[in-house]
C-alpha cells in the first residue's frame, strides 16, 4: 500500500532548480514595453500632445530667440552714452520706431521692428517677454527639482527607516502641511529678499538675485510635504504588494525587488507629481513677482512685467495682456500635459 | 458620534493649536531676523532718538522675553501691539477696520463660487458628453489655469477702462463687483470639477440604481439622492477656499484699490512694519487654520464612513 501511494511522487519535481528553470523564473515583461505603453497611450490624448507641443516650442523659443534678436532685456534704446535721454524711444507702440530709428528708416536703411514695441525706459518689450518667460520656466523647472530632492530624500528616509524617525518626519510634515502656504512664502520671502543680499554678495550666486534664491529656499523649506508624503506612501504601500511577495518566494534578493519591482513602480509617480509641481512654481513665482518680491530688477518675470505693466493700464493695456496671455498659456499647458502623462503612465492615480 | 470620531476631532484641535504656536513662533523670528530695524530708512534720525524709539517698543530687550511678552499678549489679549509705521494706531484696529471690508468681499465671493460652482458642475454631470458638459470644462480649465492678479487686471482693462460699465476703484459698493468676480472665478471653477466628479461618481452607485428601478422621478433622484451626496467633497474644499480667498485678496485688493486687510498686509510688508505683519499673518493664519478644522470636522461628522487617518 505505502509503495504503491510513493509512485504518486514524482521525486524529480523536488531536485534543485537548474540554471535554465532559474533564469525562467525571471522572465519579466521587458521593462521598455511600460515606457513604450505610456507613451503610445500620451500621444493618443490629443489634448496632452497639443500642450507638449505648446510647452516645448515656448521653452525652445525663450532659449534661442534672444541669441539672433538684435535688442536687449535690459539696455534702454534712448540712453546712448554722452548724449542726452532720447525719450521718443519709451512707450512706443507696437512696430514704431524712436527718432533715430525713423532717420535710418528714411535713409533707406532696414531697422529690426519692435514687435511688441517698448516698455516705459525704451526697452524692447518682446524680448524681455522672452526673458521673463525664459525665467519664469527657468524658476519653475529648478523649484520643482528642489522640491523632488527634498521630498525624496525625506520622504524615503520616512518610508525605509520608519518607528521614531517615521513619527518624527510625518508630524513635521502634518505641522507644515497646515500652516496657510502662500502667507508663510510671503512672509519667508519678504525677509529672506532683504537678509540674503549681504550673504551672497560677490558670488555667483548674486547674479541670480537674492530674490530668486529666497523664492528656491521658500520652495525647499515648504513645498516637500506632499512629495515626502507621496513617496513614503508609495514605499510603504509597494513593499506590501503581492508581486514583491512573489518575488521573494521565487527568491529574490532586496536588492533585486527594489531595484526591479519598487522603483520601476514609483518612478512614474514621481515624475508626474514633479511636473505638476512646475506650473505651481511659475504661479508662486509670478504671484510673488506681482507683490514686489520675485525677481530683482532689472531681470524681468512674466509676473513682474504684468505688474509694471499696471502703471500704464489705461494706455497701454497690451502690456498686461501679452504677459498674462504667456503665463496662462504656460500654466494651462503644463497642467494639461501633467494631467494626460498621469492618465497615461499612472491609471491608479486618476481622480 | 462615536468614541473614535471624538479621538479624531480632539486630535484635530490638538494640531490646529500646534500649528497657531508655530505660525507664531515662526513669524517672530522670522521677523526679527531681518538686518536692520523697522526705523532704517526712515528720515535720518540720531541714536539717541533711535534708541528711545527701541526702548518704547521694547525692541532693546532680549528676543526671548520679547516672544514670551509678545506670545503672552496675543493669546491672552490679542494684543498685537501698536503699529511701527501708523502713529497711534494699534495693529489690532487696523485689522479689525480692514477686516470689514475684505470679510464683505470675502464672505460674497465664497457664496457666489459655491452657488454657480454647484449649479455647473451638476449641469455638467447631468449633461455627461454632451455640448453644455464640453464648454463648461474647457472654460473652468481656463479659470483654474489664470493666476488671479492675471483675471483681476484683465477685468480691470474689459469693464472700467474699455466698457466704463464699473468703476475701477473699490472703495464703493458698485467698486466691488470686479474684485468679487475676480475672487470667485477661480473657486467656481474648482468646485464646478468638483461637483462634476463625484456627482458622476454617486450617479454610478447601486442606490441610484435601485431607485430609478424603484420607479423614483428623475427630479426626486437628483434632488434626494445625488446632489446630497455628491456635495460632501466639496465640504473638503471650505478650508483651501478660505485660504485661496486670502491669498487672492493681497493683489485683488491692490488692482482695485479696495481699502482691506490684504492691502493692509502688503504695504504693510513694503514699510517693514513688524508688529503690523506679525499680526496681519497670524489672525490670517489662525483663520485659514480654523476654516480648515471646521470643514475637517464636518466632512467626518456628515460621513463618518470616512476613514481620514
Amino acid at each position: 500500500m505505502s509503495k504503491k501511494f510513493s509512485l504518486h511522487v514524482n521525486m524529480d519535481s523536488f531536485l534543485p532548480a537548474t540554471e535554465e528553470e532559474k533564469a525562467y523564473m525571471v522572465q519579466m515583461r521587458p521593462s521598455s514595453t511600460f515606457f513604450r505603453d505610456g507613451v503610445k497611450r500620451l500621444l493618443k490624448n490629443k489634448v496632452a500632445t497639443v500642450s507638449l507641443i505648446v510647452i516645448v516650442a515656448i521653452t525652445l523659443a525663450s532659449i534661442f530667440v534672444p541669441m539672433f534678436w538684435p535688442y536687449s532685456y535690459e539696455s534702454m534704446l534712448g540712453v546712448s552714452p554722452g548724449k542726452p535721454v532720447d525719450a521718443s524711444y519709451n512707450n512706443l507702440r507696437p512696430f514704431q520706431y524712436g527718432a533715430t530709428e525713423q532717420a535710418k528708416l528714411a535713409a533707406g536703411e532696414r531697422v529690426f521692428p519692435h514687435v511688441f514695441g517698448t516698455d516705459s525706459s525704451g526697452r524692447d518689450y518682446f524680448i524681455r517677454i522672452v526673458y521673463g518667460t525664459r525665467i519664469s520656466l527657468a524658476v519653475g523647472f529648478f523649484a520643482s527639482i528642489i522640491v523632488l530632492i527634498v521630498g525624496l530624500t525625506l520622504g524615503s528616509i520616512a518610508g525605509y527607516f520608519g518607528g521614531k524617525v517615521d513619527m518624527i518626519i510625518m508630524r513635521i510634515v502634518d505641522i507644515i502641511y497646515s500652516l496657510p502656504d502662500m502667507l508663510m512664502v510671503i512672509l519667508l520671502a519678504s525677509v529672506l529678499k532683504v537678509s540674503l543680499g549681504p550673504v551672497i554678495e560677490g558670488t555667483a550666486l548674486a547674479r541670480i538675485g537674492s530674490n530668486i534664491i529666497s523664492l528656491f529656499i521658500v520652495f525647499g523649506v515648504l513645498y516637500w510635504v506632499s512629495m515626502s508624503r507621496l513617496i513614503r506612501g508609495q514605499i510603504l504601500s509597494l513593499r506590501e504588494q503581492e508581486y514583491v511577495l512573489a518575488a521573494q518566494a521565487a527568491g529574490a534578493r532586496g536588492g533585486w525587488i527594489i531595484r526591479k519591482h519598487l522603483l520601476p513602480n514609483c518612478i512614474s509617480v514621481v515624475i508626474i507629481s514633479t511636473a505638476l509641481q512646475i506650473p505651481n512654481a511659475i504661479f508662486t513665482e509670478s504671484f510673488l513677482s506681482f507683490l514686489g518680491l520675485g525677481v530683482n530688477a532689472p531681470m524681468p518675470s512674466l509676473g513682474s512685467l504684468a505688474s509694471d505693466a499696471l502703471n500704464g493700464l489705461a494706455s497701454y493695456p497690451y502690456r498686461l495682456v501679452i504677459p498674462a496671455v504667456v503665463i496662462s498659456l504656460i500654466v494651462l499647458s503644463l497642467n494639461l500635459f501633467g494631467d494626460g502623462l498621469r492618465d497615461a503612465f499612472d491609471p491608479k492615480l486618476r481622480t | 458620534m462615536n468614541a473614535k470620531t471624538l479621538g479624531y476631532i480632539l486630535k484635530r484641535i490638538g494640531l490646529a493649536v500646534l500649528t497657531v504656536w508655530v505660525v507664531i513662533t515662526i513669524t517672530f523670528f522670522v521677523m526679527r531676523a531681518v538686518p536692520g530695524g523697522p526705523f532704517v530708512g526712515e528720515k535720518a534720525i540720531t541714536a539717541a532718538a533711535q534708541a528711545a524709539l527701541e526702548a518704547k517698543y521694547g525692541l532693546d530687550k532680549p528676543p526671548m522675553e520679547q516672544y514670551f511678552t509678545y506670545l503672552k499678549d496675543v493669546v491672552t489679549k490679542f494684543d498685537f501691539g501698536p503699529s511701527l509705521k501708523q502713529r497711534g494706531r494699534m495693529v489690532l484696529d487696523i485689522i479689525a477696520d480692514g477686516m470689514k471690508t475684505s470679510a464683505k468681499l470675502g464672505v460674497i465671493a465664497a457664496a457666489l463660487a459655491l452657488v454657480t460652482g454647484v449649479v455647473l458642475g451638476a449641469v455638467a454631470a447631468l449633461r455627461r458628453n454632451k455640448l453644455i458638459d464640453k464648454v463648461i470644462m474647457v472654460i473652468t480649465t481656463a479659470f483654474v489655469s489664470m493666476p488671479s492678479f492675471i483675471m483681476g487686471s484683465l477685468l480691470l482693462v474689459a469693464f472700467s477702462i474699455r466698457l466704463h460699465l464699473l468703476p475701477a476703484n473699490g472703495a464703493t459698493p458698485a467698486g466691488l463687483v470686479l474684485p468679487v468676480i475676480t475672487l470667485a472665478l477661480y473657486p467656481m471653477a474648482y468646485i464646478t470639477r468638483l461637483t462634476r466628479s463625484s456627482m458622476l461618481d454617486v450617479l454610478g452607485q447601486d442606490y441610484i440604481r435601485t431607485a430609478k428601478a424603484k420607479g423614483v422621478s428623475g427630479k426626486k433622484i437628483i434632488f434626494g439622492h445625488a446632489l446630497k451626496n455628491s456635495l460632501i467633497p466639496v465640504i473638503t474644499y471650505f478650508g483651501p477656499m478660505l485660504a485661496y480667498i486670502v491669498t487672492g485678496s493681497l493683489v485683488v485688493e491692490q488692482i482695485f484699490a479696495v481699502p482691506g486687510i490684504g492691502r493692509a498686509f502688503v504695504s504693510s510688508i513694503i514699510n517693514r512694519d513688524y508688529p503690523m505683519i506679525m499680526g496681519t499673518t497670524i489672525v490670517l493664519a489662525c483663520l485659514i487654520v480654523i476654516m480648515n478644522l471646521v470643514s475637517d470636522i464636518l466632512y467626518k461628522v456628515v460621513d463618518p464612513r470616512i476613514n481620514l487617518e
